[in-house]
């Protein structure tokens, strides 16, 4: 059993917008390369041009249907990645002390030198955030890119994590939860962001945007109509329009 | 308990290269990271004016792009039957001399024996330009399958068309409208754009049959019948109109809709008026007299009326005030409640009106009339293939146009904004050239846009000049030509053979082509003699794609971080509203195999052809490479492929000597270029004259074009005259009925073509690509196949009830001319009569280095086969847009049945034996 810090310096997280995100898959795949390059095992693919191609990655998009009663059905995609709990059961599940929290910044690492590959992480994560690399044999996770947001080889922009920089909607956002004024505290409170599964205990950091109510036409008053014009012809309606001018 | 150190602070590479994306046709900034000499990281370009940072999926998956086993490896020679995939390696020399021995008879004796397609191809100006040197008519790119429905309908009314030439006004549009994309084109613009819109809470209508992406965060969705926008936008139109809520101002400054239409019986019935000078006039309201319709101080009348003559203002505001364009007479129809047509109208409206806002720059415009203002109407729209790729897709493109001028919301801020060099009316383009003569080059550019009857591509025995009949009375405005007709054609026959069919990254035997089996068979069909019916085909592709076993000569491509491209003003640039911009691509890594970028070497077979403006006078190559033709090719005087960096000192912007150091100028800014628009020549750009001399300066045109926008389409006229029989050029009588409807001046919504033989046919079935994969010439992306490996065919709730449907099932899917058995899943956020997949999932066993067990090419499948490439009836008439020849892709009709589990989708076609081996470990 591995021990969980008291509290942390900081809470960094993502701030991820359902109601921005199209589901393109972007942050899969920027995720994927720089991890794949990043920090601890490469994320390895297997068969990946036979049968059945399967890979590890840190970050899956799922798109669930969703049918309100009383509109149209609707779709919401999904980004899926370690939310960072503070509660984190899978690091108190580790029989190695591999998995572990940062006291500075609340970060959830892996220790890849003191991960067995045991897998009774993944099987307490109730969020299915963690992938055991088959290649490596060591359990991945996402790292918040803690090899990005600190680099000093990377211009101040760009120190961010990979999924967070590449998303062409703007749906992501990286900050630090404890900080009340930073943007993910302000999107979170403005936008009623929500921690997943809450009823799992395990205390989330990251935060998800709700969608926004959808189909819901103003009640616009519909346009009038100038004139009758059947009664009127188009003349009647000529002169009633150009009047206006 | 200590934590373990973190190296926070490793070093990310040994070097950033910045070039351009090819995974699509965004064509993105991409900082590609390398270490050792390896590609190990590519992300997006922070400065670059198309993805500012951003990357999408495909993008930054490009490094298993760069080392796919389906990449060629080195020139290959068919020795097998064609189909077989027998091939044997050889050197280049070889390659490009058997090229050289079946084209310089061609040149010499019949050039249009040679036709000359590409496919994805991001070098259209070039490609275009050599085959005009060549002599051939026959070419085009793969505009006549994608949208060029979208391209012609935008330039014939606007100017410009919507595509990547323009796009919202993202900083301050309020209300954005989303017409028949939800996943694609252009991609990363679009993301970022929505990204601006909802992060500031400005609401998105998606409109299109199925939600997904865009329209699965749009505000509200319109889920519509295909093919029928058009009758919804009209419908839009007539709200507005009977509520008098249209910009009026607009109309009567910035668009014919003041010029006056020919009333007279005859000939020139239903042209626009001309005075004795042959210029259109308007009416002054301050004198009730003729004015010229550029004159200073002018204030057109739309009401006019002389000599019984009426306002193009008039016969619109006729058509769409007619019932028939009521919302309750079009909503079973369209499958929207007349309600909700109703309330989008006045959103739009009181959007459009209600939140208009004054810009306080002031401009002169070209009649030299000064304002102090600019008036923003901040609703936008954007559209693509969901509303162009059926056979009325042309005219409904042109009723959006129609809707964005009524509401004054096109080059206005809040509106819609196009990027230089668009505006450009279409008398700017040129008109087509196809008149073929032995060993001469072509006059001028292939492809341009038609005025009338006279431009038409038409021998004088009546028989077209292109082999895909392009530029003739069945598509007049085929723009872009129709790609998709060439193979048929070329088998056919019709209009005539060709001896060598040259293609370039175009999977014409897979999912480019309409009916594929079929075209696979036409592909090795052999006449009497035993001869190929299309006696030679050379291919070029950078991957061992579907297309590759049915040529007979292979010039392997590098990849796209392998060469030097050339993205340019010439053709398709990357232009912002607020800058013109263009790009390059250069190869960051060396090629490890005997591959060479395909426009060295068309410029290599050039020279060996002897082709004018390749070859000097003496024979030798006038450019080393293709990266010397992008420095040193003078397209007029002045301009060239790039127009940043010119001039010898390297200050030049748009004109000026070639630099010899433009490429090392480019490479140093990240391998791209922008020439910004002047302050106060950003918007109302067709009549702004800061921007007319901007656009002059920097190379666009040679004088300021401004010009009005067209409601009424007076070259749509002119082929609506000859269809009733007037002038000397006459359609043949079968397609008489048809051009009088489709070729109407005003936009018109008439059903799709094959409603008839679509009867017990009663569920429209579409595709689109999905945004991991849109425009990918790389589905087999070892990371993106992770992401989309197999395509289902999605069902509606009424669909999947009704047929007892369950998880696991198969349906089989049945057309007017074809059948499949395919996987299906139910969706029920999509219109009640649609059916729809991801397309180009689908591969055939063998390709792209694939395992033939790969879910691909099992479970996965292509609509194509059920998709006829002639219409019913008679004769050969393409199943395309009758004005523009677009790919009616999304006209389709079927019925589905269920089948119950099956192991795998029909039809299976055997494996083809494979020209790389296949591929196993990530390299």
């Amino acid at each position: 059993m591995t021990g969980l810090p008291e509290r942390t310096e900081k809470k960094l997280g993502l701030v991820i917008d359902l109601d921005t995100c199209v589901g393109c898959h972007a942050c899969v795949t920027a995720c994927k390369g720089w991890n794949d390059q990043g920090y601890g095992a490469p994320l390895s693919d297997q068969n990946p041009y036979g049968a059945d191609p399967s890979g590890t990655f840190l970050n899956r998009v799922h798109s669930y249907a969703v049918q309100p009663t009383d509109t149209a059905a609707q779709i919401i995609n999904f980004p899926r990645s370690c939310l960072h709990c503070e509660d984190a059961p899978c690091v108190t599940v580790c029989p190695t002390g591999a998995s572990y929290k940062r006291a500075e910044d609340g970060i959830v690492l892996v220790n890849e030198a003191a991960c067995i590959g045991c897998g009774l992480c993944a099987w307490a994560c109730p969020y299915g955030a963690r992938e055991l690399d088959q290649a490596a044999g060591v359990m991945k996770k996402c790292t918040l890119c803690v090899d990005r947001i600190y680099n000093e080889a990377l211009p101040e922009a760009d120190r961010e994590p990979a999924c967070v920089r590449t998303c062409p909607t703007g749906a992501r956002h990286f900050g630090d939860f404890a900080d009340p004024e930073s943007k993910v505290s302000r999107l979170t409170a403005e936008r009623e962001g929500f921690a997943l599964m809450p009823e799992m205990g395990t205390r989330p950091v990251n935060r998800y945007l709700p969608p926004r109510k959808k189909d819901r036409p103003e009640e616009a008053s519909l346009l009038a109509p100038l004139l009758d014009i059947k009664a009127t012809g188009l003349a009647g309606w000529l002169d009633r329009v150009l009047g206006k001018i | 308990m200590g934590q373990p150190k973190v190296e926070t602070s490793p070093k990310v590479s040994d070097e950033v290269r910045k070039t351009t994306c090819y995974m699509c046709a965004c064509r993105c900034g991409i900082n590609v990271h390398l270490t050792s000499g390896k590609v190990t990281y590519i992300e997006g370009n922070r400065d670059h004016p198309v993805n500012k940072g951003v990357l999408c999926a495909k993008g930054a998956s490009g490094i298993m792009q760069v080392t796919a086993p389906s990449r060629l490896r080195a020139p290959l020679r068919r020795v097998g039957p064609r189909g077989s995939g027998a091939f044997e390696e050889i050197s280049w020399d070889e390659a490009l001399a058997t090229a050289v021995a079946w084209l310089k008879p061609l040149r010499e004796e019949a050039p249009e024996k040679l036709a000359f397609f590409t496919g994805r191809d991001q070098s259209q100006s070039f490609t275009g330009w050599w085959a005009q040197q060549f002599g051939t008519p026959n070419y085009a790119a793969h505009g006549g399958f994608c949208s060029v429905n979208m391209a012609a309908a935008g330039t014939y009314t606007i100017g410009g068309a919507f595509w990547e030439f323009g796009q919202p006004d993202w900083a301050h549009t309020k209300l954005f409208v989303l017409f028949g994309v939800a996943e694609d084109h252009d991609s990363n613009p679009i993301k970022i754009g929505i990204g601006k819109l909802k992060a500031r809470g400005a609401k998105v209508v998606g409109v299109n049959p199925v939600r997904t992406g865009y329209n699965a965060v749009a505000d509200e969705w319109v889920g519509i019948t295909p093919g029928t926008d058009g009758l919804l936008i009209l419908s839009l139109i007539h709200c507005l109109l009977e509520a008098g809520k249209i910009d009026l101002d607009y109309l009567a400054r910035w668009t014919n809709a003041p010029l006056l239409v020919n009333a007279a019986e005859g000939p020139e019935k239903g042209l626009i008026l001309k005075n004795a000078e042959s210029q259109p006039f308007v009416i002054d309201k301050r004198t009730g007299m003729p004015a010229p319709w550029d004159g200073a101080g002018v204030q057109p009348d739309l009401g006019a009326v002389w000599q019984g003559h009426r306002t193009v203002f008039q016969h619109m505001a006729e058509r769409y005030l007619s019932a028939d364009y009521a919302p309750e007479a079009v909503a079973d129809r369209c499958g929207v409640p007349a309600g909700r047509i109703r309330a989008l109208a006045a959103e739009l409206a009181r959007v459009a009106f209600d939140e208009a806002f004054e810009l306080p720059v002031a401009w002169t415009d070209f009649r030299g009339d000064r304002h102090e203002s600019m008036t923003g109407r901040p609703v936008s729209f954007h559209a693509m293939r969901g509303i162009s790729a059926h056979s009325n897709g042309f005219q409904t493109a042109r009723a959006l146009h129609l809707l964005q001028i009524l509401l004054g919301t096109v080059e206005v801020p809040g509106g819609y904004r196009l990027k230089p060099p668009y505006p450009k009316p279409v008398e700017a383009h040129p008109t087509p050239h196809f008149v073929a003569a032995p060993g001469k080059p072509l006059s001028g550019p292939h492809l341009g846009y038609v005025r009338g009857p006279e431009n038409l591509a038409i021998k004088e025995d009546g028989t077209p000049w292109r082999i895909d009949k392009g530029f003739t009375w069945e598509n007049p405005f085929s723009a872009h030509g129709l790609m998709h007709m060439v193979i048929p054609n070329a088998h056919a026959g019709d209009p005539y053979k060709v001896d060598t069919l040259f293609l370039y990254m175009a999977n014409m035997s897979w999912n480019s082509s309409m009916n594929s089996a079929r075209v696979m068979e036409m592909l090795t069909d052999k006449d009497a003699s035993g001869e190929y019916v299309i006696p030679r085909i050379i291919y070029s592709d950078a991957y061992a794609s579907e297309m590759v076993a049915y040529a007979d000569l292979i010039l392997p491509d590098t990849t796209y971080l392998e060469r030097y491209d050339c993205i340019s003003l010439l053709d398709r640039p990357i232009s912002e509203p607020d800058a013109a911009g263009d790009a390059i691509r250069w190869p960051v890594v060396e090629a490890d195999r005997d591959v060479r970028g395909f426009q060295s070497v068309l410029l290599d077979l050039g020279v060996r052809l002897g082709l004018p403006g390749i070859t000097n006078p003496d024979g030798t190559a006038k450019f080393k490479d293709y990266a010397d033709y992008m420095v040193n090719h003078i397209r007029r005087p002045g301009v060239g492929p790039l127009i940043g960096f010119r001039g010898v000192d390297g200050q030049a912007e748009g004109r000026g000597d070639p630099n010899p150091d433009q490429l090392a100028r480019y490479i140093e800014n990240g391998g791209f270029y922008q020439a910004h628009v002047p302050d106060g020549a950003a918007y109302m750009k067709p009549w702004n004259m800061a921007y007319q001399e901007w656009a002059v300066a920097t190379s666009f045109y040679e004088t300021p074009q401004p010009y009005l926008f067209s409601i009424w389409s007076e070259p749509m006229r002119k082929f609506q005259l000859a269809a009733e029989g007037h002038g000397f050029l006459q359609p043949p009588d079968h397609l008489r009925a048809r051009l009088k409807v489709a070729m109407d001046p005003l936009p018109v919504w008439y059903p799709p073509f094959g409603e008839a033989a679509a009867e017990g046919y009663p569920v429209h079935a579409i595709t689109q690509r999905p945004m991991a994969m849109y425009h990918s010439w790389g589905s087999q992306n070892a990371w993106l196949r992770q992401i989309h490996g197999k395509n289902y065919l999605y069902l509606p709730t009424k669909i999947w009830e009704a047929e007892g449907f369950a998880e696991g099932d198969y349906a089989r899917v049945t057309s007017p001319t074809g059948e499949i058995v395919v996987p299906v899943a139910h969706m029920a956020a999509l219109n009640p009569d649609t059916v729809w997949t991801w397309n180009a999932i689908g591969k055939r066993r063998g390709a792209w280095a694939l395992d033939a067990g790969a879910p691909e090419a099992n479970q996965g499948f292509l609509l194509n086969h059920l998709i006829s490439e002639l219409l019913p009836g008679e004769g050969r008439v393409s199943n395309s847009d009758p004005v523009t020849g677009q790919a009616a892709w999304f006209d389709l009709r079927v019925r589905v049945e269920r089948v119950g589990p099956q192991e795998r989708a029909e039809p299976a076609f055997e494996v083809l034996p494979r020209v790389v081996p296949k591929g196993r470990a990530r390299v």
